[in-house]
Formats: structure tokens, sequence, C-alpha cells
């Protein structure tokens, strides 16, 4: 097992970063009446963590007994019948999904499953009817429609079913869902918080931990700490027992786009394009997200640049971006904003240099 | 008995005269009552102001409980209502004749059946269309109520054929009743300040300001300040928009994209920032309006595109870096 995975702490009392946000979400439950919540935060903060930790607090360990399914639903809309094909991960108290997995037809997802859970609900050992917990991931990729469709049902089950809704972006999760949970934003850890929790690991798989080195990949990792976590462990395979001075290695695709950045500074060209084409495909073909490569390409881009250049090679940046957000081929969209930095780049050196 | 019912649910008023501040609709459903009779009916407003709650109470207050599960028929968004369910379950639902026989019991009953389509705004055209004829053909025997936010979303001939009620964003006064009135039964203890507080960050919905109220109260207990209820309302606070907004006065680019990025990693929301942003600039003395201006547009543009799925880093940097070069009256044409 993965040390991300076999250090997660499970239990609300155990958490080491978000440890406040922790302790309301223990008195919040501690009364059945709670209002449906929306966890927000980048990923990598911990979010998914709490969620579990917090479905724990409230079932006791059936709520670790997981099953995986495949599950199939037929909806019948009059003319034709729709079938969705789901993966769900549930225990008797809570069922996981990512509706929007299902594309576009998101929402019959969410209208069934909920009034589904609504008819099944569990009964406690005191004969009372408890609720259901339904956990959706990633809402703020769900479809407009998907989310209107919520928001009445939302009320309506209330008493038999409780959202946990997870994003990490609030602002695409509509007014109308937002203000009918209570939010908890779950920021992203600091250096300090990881560095702490680095040194929990250690202490755990009896490693000897060189400050320094804890302090260069919670700094490398960019306040992720499923990123630290992970290359703290590579380190680990790499060279052990610790040196003060070892690299700590970047996560592969991050090495490429440097790569793929120093292609661009040393020659602009339609043959140097050719070339990065290449390389983008590459690395979409490895499912790095389209948004991630383009992000990352303009921070290291803005590390070589004069800040005048700099605003506008961002400006083109968060262009091109958006555009790719319409669209549908992601290549398009990422070879577009290469060939403009290189031609902003170009008329730079010539206004320069001659 | 532990009721597990979240408290907006719980203090949802069962009766139309409880509705607080929509006297309009309030004076005529009362009226109803008497006559036992209402014409078809669109209520549209802001989030949270009662409309869905003044249809289900007067159908409750005509039917009574027995009688309502087959006088009333309630269909929103979670429901399929595509063209085909509008030519067949609504259809089939409103074609039913009811006894006009007299009901024993305190309930009015009039001869007719309510249809409610809640969120009728994310119906589509066609099945908006479809519904007309269905709506003429039997109206002696069914009331239709629409339900939505947006007006604009309905087509013109449904429109034209109900009374339309707005729905006003609850002032001040009359959510603090509301709120005060929450806090005697669940036995919380507000002070004036934080009640102000919870006025301004709900912005007229009340469903919002009892979420808040019972989030706070979970969390901190039965005595509540206006700090507690400010940190359960997601708003950001002001210091942060502050320091962003200096740092752009500043000018130097590094330093606003480390601003930017600890933004991001802390989690707040752009769209958020955005709002808090834009009143502090217009409420800003020592810049110009033509700055102003320029800036709050391009706010206006980022904020669409983060609506079209845009990262939020790239767009709150495009518009730190914006704000920057109006500020510092740098060129704003891109230069190559
Ligand atoms: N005018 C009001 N008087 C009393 N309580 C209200 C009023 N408006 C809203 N509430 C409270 O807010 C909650 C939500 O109201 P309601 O469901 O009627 O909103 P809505 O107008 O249908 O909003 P949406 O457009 O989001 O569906 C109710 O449960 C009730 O507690
Ligand atoms: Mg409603």
């Amino acid at each position: 097992m993965l040390w991300v995975d076999k250090h997660r702490p499970r239990a609300l009392d155990k958490v080491i970063v978000h440890e406040e946000i922790a302790q309301n979400l223990k008195m919040l439950v501690s009364e059945q009446d709670c209002p449906h919540l929306l966890f927000y935060g980048p990923t990598g903060s911990g979010r998914k963590t709490l969620v579990m930790a917090l479905l724990k607090q409230m079932f006791g360990t059936s709520a670790e007994k997981v099953k995986l399914e495949n599950k199939n639903w037929k909806i019948d809309t009059g003319t034709r019948t729709i079938e969705v094909e789901l993966t769900t991960l549930s225990s008797t108290n809570h069922v996981e999904l990512n509706p929007s997995d299902a594309g576009f037809q998101d929402r019959y997802v969410v209208q069934e499953i909920i009034k589904e859970m609504a008819k099944s609900r569990p009964i406690d050992a005191k004969g009372k009817k408890g609720f259901k917990v339904l956990v959706l991931n990633e809402v703020d990729k769900l479809s407009r429609e998907a989310q209107h469709s919520l928001r009445r049902t939302m009320e309506k089950y209330s008493s038999s079913c409780r959202l946990i809704l997870c994003c990490s972006s609030s602002s695409k999760v509509t007014e109308a869902v937002r203000s009918r949970c209570l939010n908890i934003r779950v920021n992203a850890p600091t250096n300090d918080q990881i560095i702490r929790v680095l040194e929990f690991i250690a202490k755990k798989e009896k490693l000897q931990l060189p400050s320094t080195l804890a302090a260069r990949i919670a700094v490398q990792s960019n306040r992720s700490l499923r990123k630290a976590i992970l290359s703290f462990e590579t380190c680990k395979v790499q060279n052990y027992p610790f040196t003060d001075d070892q690299v700590v290695p970047p996560m592969d695709w991050e090495q490429y786009v440097c790569e793929i950045v120093s292609d661009i500074m040393k020659e602009q060209s339609p043959k140097r394009l050719f070339l990065v084409r290449g390389k983008l495909y590459e690395l979409l073909i490895n499912c790095i997200p389209p948004g991630f490569i383009l992000k990352n390409l303009l921070s290291e881009l803005l590390k070589k640049l004069d800040d005048e250049l700099k605003h506008e090679v961002c400006h083109w940046a968060a262009h091109y971006e958006h555009r790719m957000q319409l669209g549908q081929k992601a290549i398009f969209h990422l070879e577009a904003f290469v060939a403009k930095f290189m031609s902003i780049y170009k008329e730079f050196l010539i206004a320069t240099f001659g | 008995m532990q009721n597990s019912q979240p408290w907006v649910e719980k203090y949802r008023p069962r009766k139309v005269k409880d509705v607080a501040h929509q006297d309009e609709v309030v004076r005529v459903l009362t009226n109803t009552l008497e006559t036992a009779d209402c014409p078809h009916m669109l209520f549209y407003g802001p989030p949270g102001t009662g409309k869905t709650t003044t249809a289900l109470a007067i159908s409750h207050q005509l039917f009574g409980p027995e009688l309502y599960k087959t006088r009333v028929l309630e269909l929103n968004a979670s429901d399929d209502r595509g063209i085909n369910v509008v030519r067949t379950k609504i259809k089939d639902f409103a074609s039913v004749a009811v006894s006009t026989g007299h009901h024993p019991g305190p309930y009015p009953c009039p001869p007719f059946k309510i249809i409610i389509l809640d969120e009728a705004d994310s119906m589509t055209e066609d099945a908006q269309n479809a519904l007309r004829r269905t709506m003429e053909t039997y109206s002696k025997v069914t009331r239709f109520i629409f339900i939505c936010n947006y007006i604009s979303r309905i087509i013109e001939p449904l429109a034209s054929r109900c009374a339309k009620f707005r729905f006003k964003s609850l002032p001040d006064d009359i959510l603090s009743t509301r709120v005060l009135h929450v806090c005697n039964e669940e036995n919380l203890h507000l002070d004036t300040k934080s009640l102000s507080t919870l006025g301004s960050i709900s912005q007229g919905d009340l469903r919002r300001a009892i979420t808040y109220l019972q989030s706070a109260a979970r969390l901190y207990g039965s005595s509540i300040s206006s700090e507690n209820l400010i940190s359960v309302s997601g708003i950001i606070p002001q210091v942060v928009v502050e320091t962003l907004f200096n740092v752009c006065k500043v000018g130097n680019f590094d330093d606003a994209d480390a601003e930017v990025s600890n933004i991001i990693a802390e989690g707040y929301p752009v769209s958020q920032m955005f709002s808090q942003l834009f009143e502090l600039i217009v409420g800003s003395d020592d810049i110009s309006d033509e700055q102003k201006a320029k800036i709050c547009k391009r706010m206006a543009e980022a904020d669409k595109c983060l609506i079209d799925g845009a990262n939020e880093y790239l767009q709150l940097m495009d518009v730190a870096s914006f704000t920057m070069r109006v500020l510092s009256n740098m060129s704003q044409q891109m230069c190559f």
C-alpha cells in the first residue's frame, strides 16, 4: 500500500492538518439534524480524508466496510430508456459516486439515486429511522441541469438523505446549491504542516528524516500534501539512509514540461512548434489534464521572462485556457498558446536586440 | 423525539399567513381560502424568499393532508419534465375529473387540482410550449403554479396566462424577526451586532440566514458572535482582499503571483473574490473613475470565463495583472 493511503488518518481525532475543521465537524454531527455539507478546496489538500473520517464519526466502523460496485440504471423517459453505468462505493449507511462520470446524462443519475436512497432508509438499533448519506464528488463538473435538479431534491428528502458535496472550486457550483449547504473550506496545508505530516510518517516507518530534506520536499510540493508524501516515498526508494542534499525528484510530467519550456526558449520556429506538439501529445496521452499542462507551462515560462512580457504571457495563457474549456480538442489550444508565445518572444527579441 | 430535519425545513411556514414580507401574494391567497378559487399563478424571485413554501402551504391549506395526495402534483427540476412527460403524466393528471361533492372537515377542498411546477425555469421551451394546450383545455379542473428564479426563462404565452407574483428579497428587519423567532425556539443568543452581520451576509435570502445560524450554533454553541457567522458563511476575510489589492497597487508581478497562488491554495472561491474586490475597488478614493471602469470591465469578463469553466488561478492572475497595468498607467494594449 502506498504511504498516502497507509498513513491516512481514519478518525476525526487523528487528523494532523485540519484539526480545527475536524473538531468542528465532530460537533456538527453530534445532533441528527446537521445540514447538507459542501466541502471545497484545492486538490491534495485532504478533503477526502476529512469526509471519510466524518463518515466514520457518524456511523462507526460500518462506514469503513465498503463495497465497490458497477451500478446500472435504467431510466424511463417516456419514449426511450436511457442506460447509465457508474461505479459506486457504498456501505450500509452511505453511497459515494462521481456523477459527472455519466457525462451529459449526469442529471438522470442525480435524480434517480437520491430517490432510490430515500426509499431505503436504514433503521438504527433503537428502531428509529436514520438517514443515509450521499457523497457526490466533483460537483463542480456537474452540468447546470444536474445542479438544478439537486435544488428541490435537497429540500424534499432532507430528513431521509443527507448530501456531502465535494469540489475543488466552489465558483462552479450554482448559488442555489451553495445556499442550501453549509460550506466548508479546506485549505491546502502550509509547508510547516506538511513537514509535520512527513515527520509523523517517518516516525511510523522508523526512518531518520533530516529536517532540511523534509523542508525541501514540502517546498517542492506546492502545498499539496499528496504530492509531498508521494515524493517522500520516492526519496526513500531512491536513497536510504537519507542525506541532507539528496535530490527530491520532481514528478515525471513536470520534468517533461520543463523540457518543453527550454525547447521553446531556445528556438521559435514552425519546426520547433512541430517538435513541441509531439511532446504535448505525449503528455495528453498519459492523461495529464490539459489545464495542468497549460498552467505549468506558464509558471515555467514566467521564471525566465522580464516583467513586461510576464503580463502579456499571463494574459494569453488565461485566454487560451478559457478557449480550451469551450472547445473540444485540448491540443489545439495548447499549441495555439505555444505559437502565440513564440511569436511574442521573437518579436521581443528583435525589438530589443535587433 | 429527535428531529432529523435541518432547521430550514423545521421552520418552513406551514400556513400562507406566516409567509413573511410577500404581502400581495398572501392577500390574494387568503382570499382564495375563502372563495375557494384561484387563477393560474407564477411565482418568481430570488432564492430563499418563500416561493416553494407558499405554494406548498396553500395546497395543504386548501386540501388538507388526505386529499392533498390525490389533488396535488408537485414536480421539480429533479423530475423528468421533458416534452413527453408533459404530454403524458401532466396531461393525465390534469384531465382527471374531480368530484364536486362536499368534503367533510375544515378544508375548503375546491373542485380542482393543483399542479406545482417548481424550478420551472429549467424546463425546455418545447416542454413549456406543450403545456399551453393542457393549461387551456383543462383550466376548469386544474390550476397551475409555476415557480422560478428568472421570469425571462418562462415563455410569454405561459406567463401571460398566469397571475404573476414577484417575491421580494427579505429586508433586514423582517429577516431579523424570523431569525430571532428561530433563536427563541432553539434557545440561542444573538446580540445586535451578530444579527446585523447575519442580515448583510445572507443578502435577503432567509434560507441562507437559517443555515448559517444552525451551522454556527452547532459549531460555537448557543452564544453566537458576528465572527462565528462570518466564518461559516464562506466570505473571504477583508484583509485577504485588501492584501491582493495593495500588491496590485505596488505593481510587482512576482509578488502578485505569489499572493494569487496563496489565495488559490487557501481555497477561496475566485468568483467570491471578484465580488469583494469589486466592492473594494469601486469604494476606493485614490483611483480615478476611468481606472475603476477598466478594471471592473475586465473583472466581469473573467467572471464569465469562470462560469464557462476556466481555471481560477489563471483568471484571477489575468485580472491582477491587468489591474497592475491600469494602476501604473502602463499600456494595457498588448505590445506584441
Ligand atoms: N417569506 C418567508 N417567510 C418565512 N420563511 C421564509 C420565507 N422565505 C423563505 N423562508 C425560509 O427559507 C426556507 C426556504 O424557502 P423556500 O423554499 O420557500 O425558498 P424558494 O423561494 O423556493 O427558493 P428557491 O428559489 O431557491 O427554490 C424556508 O424553509 C423558510 O424556512
Ligand atoms: Mg424553491
